[in-house]
């Protein structure tokens, strides 16, 4: 019975950690940027949000549709002011951008929050619980997995079969080509970006109810989205979905196996796949 | 002649400190059908590129109708009304064909009254209706060719740059494209051909000009100019054609 209830929770972990790697899917699955300040970029929203909640007695809905536009708009400078300066093909210019971004970043947060762990107060539904059978299972996990179900599918479908999908995949597979047929890449990469960061604001509202935040945080967010993205397969939204479920599963059964080896069975998992199937779950060729 | 629709004036292109174009002149008017020939190295590709605002050049050094237009970015560009071939091709892999089509259908300047439709360009190249949800990768050579063409006819162009589209293609692939030009050019639509086969370069322009070295190095009436004056031109020396 404890492997059933490690399965589900696996799952519903899993829910999590795909809205981290949703964006991660966009930016460095689709237009291969690497974003260093993913995590940091979640914290920062989940501790903005926390402090709106108890400096305006703000619900956590009312924050989490506050946290979306903020991350869109926080999308838009970043790419702006930093990632349309680096982007091409080669990853590293990004990387050591945001790398550098992302420890000034968390620095900023230390001054501002304190190294102090966070959590949003969300009433009774971060209790609340249904009895599945022999099982319990909570609410909030429940609804942070349905969210990133609808999340991802809405994603798949507008990069499938949107102008705007279109022209990102085009840009993603050739930007000079895709400049070339009057698309505009930048105005192409700021949307992506403040679509993928806009998603990070539902990652930290459930994340700052599900647990704890605290501004070194970042790193871990980033992990687990860039394993999820790669267990997935690059370029696949849905991978994203199901790598972060992957990942959510592993690390729920390696912790029943014992408490100290469910992270390390997350990231056995993702080093396995990396040797037997290194372009990933639904990943081509 | 009438006025030109799209011209350059001096143009003077460079990649870094390599200097690869010395004040090129050249004109194409609407439903014209003008080759560019010449070696390889010779600036052909740099010329189009810069046109299109792939390099920088200066304001005056392009126009089109007349307006300066020299250094616009090339999504503008194409708004503006000139579309590429680019040379190799350069389809988004990983995108069906007809999604390849749909960015360009999305992009696409004003479209004229006569303008390029799907079903127009299904009847030019009935292939592409065939494969439409199929890969591009996965199409023979000829027919990436194809819907590259049919790419850059959906942008909704006056002046359509072709960069070497015969290269690494059967001779029979070659002439069923290059018998497609004509219907293309007979709508208004003027077509640059970059292109090193001379013979065939000939026989489907109106004009040619054959570049040497980052300069025009001869202009004409393709009909008129002999094969020995071309020689000249291409090679620099007194060598025939062979």
């Amino acid at each position: 019975m404890q492997w059933l209830d490690g399965l589900i929770q696996g799952i519903l972990l899993g829910g999590l950690y795909a809205q981290y790697a949703l964006g991660m899917a966009l930016m460095f699955g689709v237009m291969r940027l690497v974003n260093i300040t993913h995590g940091d970029l979640v914290i920062l929203l989940a501790l903005i949000g926390i402090s709106l909640a108890s400096t305006f007695s703000m619900g956590p809905w009312s924050v989490l549709v506050v946290l979306v536009v903020l991350g869109a708009v926080i999308g838009v400078i970043l790419q702006r002011l930093i990632l349309n300066r680096v982007v091409g093909a080669d990853p590293l210019p990004s990387l050591i951008a945001t790398f550098g971004l992302s420890i000034a970043l968390q620095n900023a947060m230390l001054q501002i929050w304190s190294a102090d762990t966070r959590s949003l107060e969300g009433g009774a539904i971060v209790h609340a619980s249904f009895q599945l059978g022999p099982l319990f299972v909570g609410v909030l996990p429940v609804i942070v997995l349905l969210t990133a179900t609808v999340l991802t599918g809405g994603l798949d479908v507008v990069l499938r079969s949107t102008r705007f999908g279109r022209a990102l995949r085009a840009a993603s597979a050739d930007v000079e080509a895709a400049a070339l047929t009057g698309v505009n890449p930048k105005t192409v990469y700021t949307g992506a970006t403040a679509i993928a960061v806009a998603i990070l604001g539902f990652a930290a509202v459930f994340q700052s109810l599900r647990s704890t935040v605290a501004p070194a945080d970042g790193a871990f967010q980033l992990i687990y989205a860039f394993e999820a993205v790669i267990i997935g397969g690059m370029g696949s939204i849905w991978g994203a979905f199901l790598g972060a479920m992957a990942l959510g599963i592993s690390q729920s059964i390696g912790f029943r196996i014992d408490p100290g080896f469910g992270i390390l069975a997350g990231h056995l998992v993702f080093l396995a796949i990396l040797a037997l199937r290194p372009q990933g779950l639904l990943g081509k060729g | 002649m009438s006025a030109p629709l799209l011209s350059t004036h001096g143009l003077v292109a460079r990649y870094g400190d390599f200097q690869a174009l010395y004040g090129i002149d050249f004109e194409i008017a609407a439903g014209e059908i003008v080759a560019l020939i010449g070696a390889n190295g010779a600036g052909k590709s740099t010329l189009l590129k810069s046109i299109m605002g792939l390099l920088r050049v200066a304001p005056d050094m392009v126009k089109l109708d007349g307006r300066p237009v020299g250094g616009t970015k090339p999504h503008r560009i194409v708004a503006e009304g000139v579309a590429i071939v680019p040379e190799g091709r350069r389809l988004f892999v990983g995108m069906s064909v007809i999604d390849n089509l749909r960015v360009a259908i999305d992009h696409a300047g004003r479209p004229a009254t006569n303008g390029w439709t799907l079903e127009r360009l299904y009847g030019l190249f009935p292939m592409l209706k065939e494969k439409q949800a199929v890969p591009v990768q996965s199409l023979s050579g000829g027919q990436q060719q194809m819907v590259a063409i049919g790419r850059a006819l959906l942008s909704q162009p006056r002046v359509l740059l072709c960069d070497e589209i015969s290269l690494g293609l059967a001779p029979k692939v070659v002439k069923e494209i290059y018998q497609s030009l004509p219907s293309i050019s007979e709508a208004g639509t003027a077509i640059v051909l970059v292109e090193q086969d001379i013979g065939l370069a000939r026989a489907t322009s109106n004009r040619l000009y054959c570049m040497l070295e980052g300069r025009v190095s001869l202009t004409g009436r393709s009909a008129e100019i002999s094969r020995e004056a071309i020689g000249e031109a291409y090679f620099g020396g007194t060598h025939a054609v062979a």
